[in-house]
């Protein structure tokens, strides 16, 4: 029941959020700042992972292959293929709800226990598209980070296969550049946004309606952490479905 | 001023308010006043229209709260200030950012006008040359005049004020008492100050609510609380040895 108490209460909270809009000199600051804070600030851990992912995923295709029938080719698209479809936007959105996620709850988390949000309905102000609008609207630009990590982990690929002597650069970039289909880069990005709306919404929800006090915050990221990815990782599985099944 | 008709609020089982009847008037410092778990905060909460009562209606001047439009709450919610018990001051904003909210929020005033009002009214809480300082770095009576000068900075019609004595020393508690009861008389204000501070009881309170649980069990003025025979009330407020001389004194002095 209380699953189901909170999908509702999660709703509704999504409702309020794009009602009674902050006024856009204030709005257009928040946004700024949280771009900031939620996509420039997460550029560094997104760049390291993928760089080293995309040469483990190209090392272990390469050390995979052992039939002298199958062509080394096939290291450079397993590569495009795991990183462009998976890796990127998947994998680095798990991370995403560790990092970002966790950030959200803990900061909204602490001005509901010291009090700020009650402070900022006292003034009328709608509190919830104070603090989650700009969230949304600045994860719109999660995508780039996406784009970023599919370029990262190829070339981490690209390197840890060719200067590890496991292919050659022509053999590297003709399985890179074999069987392409521009719909999959498609459904990359559109999942991409959707679990970009996600990590914008279920961590805030976690610090939004939390009770007690700093150890509940904490319970509270941890939480939102878990059903972030949970969400995630079920959104993935119905979006694959729908548009690569 | 505020009027309060037979309020009910229960939590589940918990029935916490019990049918709460009172007027706060305008230009005096109104205090509640009851032990921990009396209904206090939830009463001021109920006030501020954080928490929706479960029957009775609460009166602004003429506006009843439970028949406004959600917009038409907001605006009369722009009439208030609160200064809660924590401060609550947004952390990641400044002194002048801090105060500066509310005017940004709703007005549509040019930022030199802002500039003065927020000057203005840091100065009339005694607090200058904080206004780049983060909250982090004021003492907590530094926190407190910054919580008021926020609340007074769109001169509202309704000050509200949870605890605002709690975790100071005795003469930062006085300061913060005068502070609040000069702003009320200035501005002409509805203060409502929710306390279990007896000295603001008998420096500040023209009028004052006694809560037992969830039921007001007494009102009356700072000076008729040393008259009063009600027991509940007498013990409540001459706990410690020092008040009961006080009243002592006080009894003896009249007779």
């Amino acid at each position: 029941m209380l699953y189901l108490e909170n999908i509702g209460r999660y709703f509704l909270m999504i409702k309020e959020v794009f009602r009674k809009p902050t006024k856009w000199g204030i709005m257009k600051n928040l946004i700024l700042k949280e771009i900031d804070d939620l996509i420039y600030g997460s550029l560094g851990i997104i760049i390291f992972i993928s760089f080293f992912i995309g040469g483990v995923v190209a090392i272990q295709t390469a050390l995979n292959i052992d039939n002298p029938l199958i062509p080394k080719y096939l290291i450079g698209f397993t590569t495009r293929q795991s990183v462009i479809l998976e890796f990127a936007p998947t994998f680095c959105s798990i991370i995403m709800a560790g990092k970002v996620g966790s950030y959200i709850t803990s900061s909204i988390g602490t001005m509901r226990v010291t009090e700020q949000i009650d402070a900022l309905e006292v003034m009328g102000v709608n509190s919830l598209n104070y603090l989650v609008f700009p969230k949304i609207i600045a994860l719109l630009l999660y995508p780039f980070v996406i784009a970023i990590s599919m370029y990262l982990g190829i070339l981490g690929g690209w390197i840890a296969a060719v200067f590890g002597d496991y292919t050659t650069n022509a053999e590297f970039i003709k399985g890179l550049q074999i069987d392409f289909n521009p719909f999959h880069v498609f459904y990359a990005f559109f999942k991409t946004f959707v679990f970009a709306f996600i990590l914008a919404t279920i961590p805030s929800f976690y610090g939004y309606y939390m009770k007690g006090g700093a150890l509940e915050v904490g319970k509270a990221s941890t939480t939102s952490f878990v059903w972030t990815s949970v969400v995630i990782i079920i959104v993935n599985y119905l979006i694959t479905q729908m548009l690569l099944g | 001023m505020i009027t309060v008709e037979n309020i009910h609020k229960s939590f589940g089982e918990t029935h916490v308010l019990k049918g709460i009847s009172t007027v706060f008037d305008k230009g005096k410092t109104n205090l509640i006043i009851g032990q921990s778990g009396s209904g206090k905060t939830v009463f001021i909460k109920t006030l501020l229209g954080l928490h929706k009562p479960d029957s009775g209606r609460i009166i602004y001047n003429d506006r009843v709260y439970s028949e406004l439009s959600e917009d038409q709450k907001r605006l009369l919610r722009q009439e208030m200030g609160m200064v809660f018990q924590g401060s609550a001051l947004f952390d990641s904003m400044t002194v002048e950012q801090n105060v500066m909210f509310p005017l940004k929020m709703f007005s549509s005033m040019p930022q030199e006008e802002m500039q003065e009002r927020v000057d203005f009214v840091l100065q009339r809480v005694n607090l200058v040359n904080a206004h780049q300082k983060l909250p982090a770095e004021l003492s907590g009576g530094m926190q407190k005049r910054v919580a008021i000068a926020r609340a007074i900075v769109n001169r509202p019609k309704y000050l509200f004020c949870d605890e605002p004595n709690s975790g100071l020393d005795p003469k930062t508690a006085i300061l913060i008492d005068n502070l609040i009861q000069e702003i009320t008389q200035e501005y002409d204000i509805t203060t409502v100050i929710n306390t279990h501070d007896m000295n603001s009881v008998m420096e500040i309170g023209e009028k004052i609510v006694f809560l037992k649980n969830g039921l007001k069990e007494w009102e009356g003025t700072n000076k008729e609380i040393f008259k009063t025979d009600n027991e509940a009330v007498t013990n409540f407020v001459y706990s410690s040895d020092l008040f009961k001389k006080v009243r002592q004194m006080y009894i003896e002095e009249r007779n």
